[in-house]
């Protein structure tokens, strides 16, 4: 058991440490972590971003919290929650305690620069492995083609491409809040998979 | 300051935070009005001017803007134990959440109605996550440089099991060397 507590709160810590551009940019780390570990599956994973986004806190620690209860019971949560706070903390108390004009020093921007597009390249990823997993009947792995191009029409789910559908334009075109937004696609899932 | 002045300190971020955490549904940038209210506006904890510094600060250092915010702003006002309070307090509301949800989660999506509900829910995600991506482009990328590292972060989660964190650390290599390149043929 006191392996578990210290594999969740090295794993989380490190989660903790690369957590850059908050949110959405680590949902491909946090996967591969937690798939990993086979603490869970892919699929479930999703379950956590929608979970996230219904209730209060950020994914990265959603997740670790969901997880660490799963795994090992709200101290195994204790421990993974611990973990993937404490880099931050140990960061910023540092800033907070010398001041320096932190946000100016020059190598810090140069990273950034670097640092800001790939954060775009992670979101494009996770959204691209997520609708893999949501819109074909295929168990998921990490690679992107098909091997049988003559089978993926059949595996399309086609309830799952319309819900998107609907989603896409109720969040891009008409802006509806996020919470809004799952509730919509629940309830077209209740709809469309009970005919 | 006396020891019962720092103390009250300490209890009144707490339960600042822990209101700060309850309400931070999506987290983000979205929570930065939130937090400016909480901090400046009530409490006069921090001026305007370095909250603005602060919130840049703790986006560009690992974390979470919430959670960073909270650490930072602790610290500031009542030391170590300030900074303990405000992260236990900002991470508290989504634990007690989160750790009810896990515990009946299983039992939960075994109900016919409710799998059907995420199996939509799913699709939902990535409507989701495609919408934040189009939010972040304007203010992540610059230039071709920028597409180009995006392109190829994209290519290499797709196609290979290399962990992100030696993705994040080669971007910020490149970044590095990029900015050195122009500074130079600048000069």
């Amino acid at each position: 058991m006191y392996k578990l507590y210290l594999e969740l709160l090295v794993t989380f810590f490190k989660i903790g440490l690369f957590t850059i551009g908050g949110g959405y940019a680590m949902i491909p780390l946090i996967q591969q972590e937690i798939v990993r570990h086979g603490w869970l599956t892919f699929k479930e994973t999703i379950d956590i971003i929608a979970i996230s986004e219904m209730t209060p806190g950020p994914f990265a620690i959603n997740a670790a919290t969901f997880v660490g209860v799963k795994t090992g019971g709200i101290p195994g949560a204790t421990f993974a929650t611990v973990g993937v706070v404490l880099p931050s903390f140990i960061i910023v108390t540092l800033v907070a305690k010398y001041s320096a004009r932190f946000k100016d020093q020059p190598l810090l921007q140069y990273a950034l620069y670097g640092l800001r597009p790939a954060v775009i390249g992670l979101i494009a990823s996770s959204a691209f492995l997520i609708a893999r997993a949501t819109f074909f009947m295929t168990p998921s792995g990490s690679v992107c083609i098909f091997a049988d191009i003559r089978n993926v029409l059949k595996m399309v789910n086609w309830r799952a491409v319309l819900i998107f559908v609907v989603a896409i334009i109720a969040s891009l075109k008409y802006k509806i809040h996020p919470i809004l937004l799952i509730v919509l696609s629940g309830v077209l899932g209740v709809i469309l998979y009970s005919v | 300051m006396d020891k019962g002045d720092k103390l009250k300190k300490i209890r009144k971020l707490f339960f600042v935070f822990f209101r700060i955490g309850a309400f931070t549904f999506g987290g983000g940038l979205a929570m930065i009005p939130f937090i400016k209210r909480e901090i400046v506006d009530s409490n006069h904890w921090i001026e305007e001017e370095e909250i603005v510094d602060i919130f840049a600060m703790v986006q560009s250092v690992p974390g979470v803007i919430a959670v960073n915010s909270a650490i930072f702003v602790g610290y500031r006002i009542a030391g170590i134990w300030g900074a303990v309070a405000s992260a236990v307090g900002v991470v508290l509301p989504s634990f007690i959440v989160i750790s009810a949800i896990a515990l009946f989660f299983s039992s939960f999506k075994n109900i016919p109605v409710v799998a059907r509900a995420f199996e939509g829910i799913n699709a939902g995600v990535v409507a989701l996550i495609i919408t934040a991506l189009f939010q972040l482009i304007k203010p992540s990328i610059k230039d071709d440089y920028g597409w180009t590292i995006a392109g190829i972060v994209f290519a290499i989660m797709c196609l290979t099991n290399i962990s992100a964190i030696y993705v994040l650390l080669a971007s910020a290599a490149a970044g590095i060397i990029i900015s050195y390149m122009k500074k130079r043929k600048e000069a």
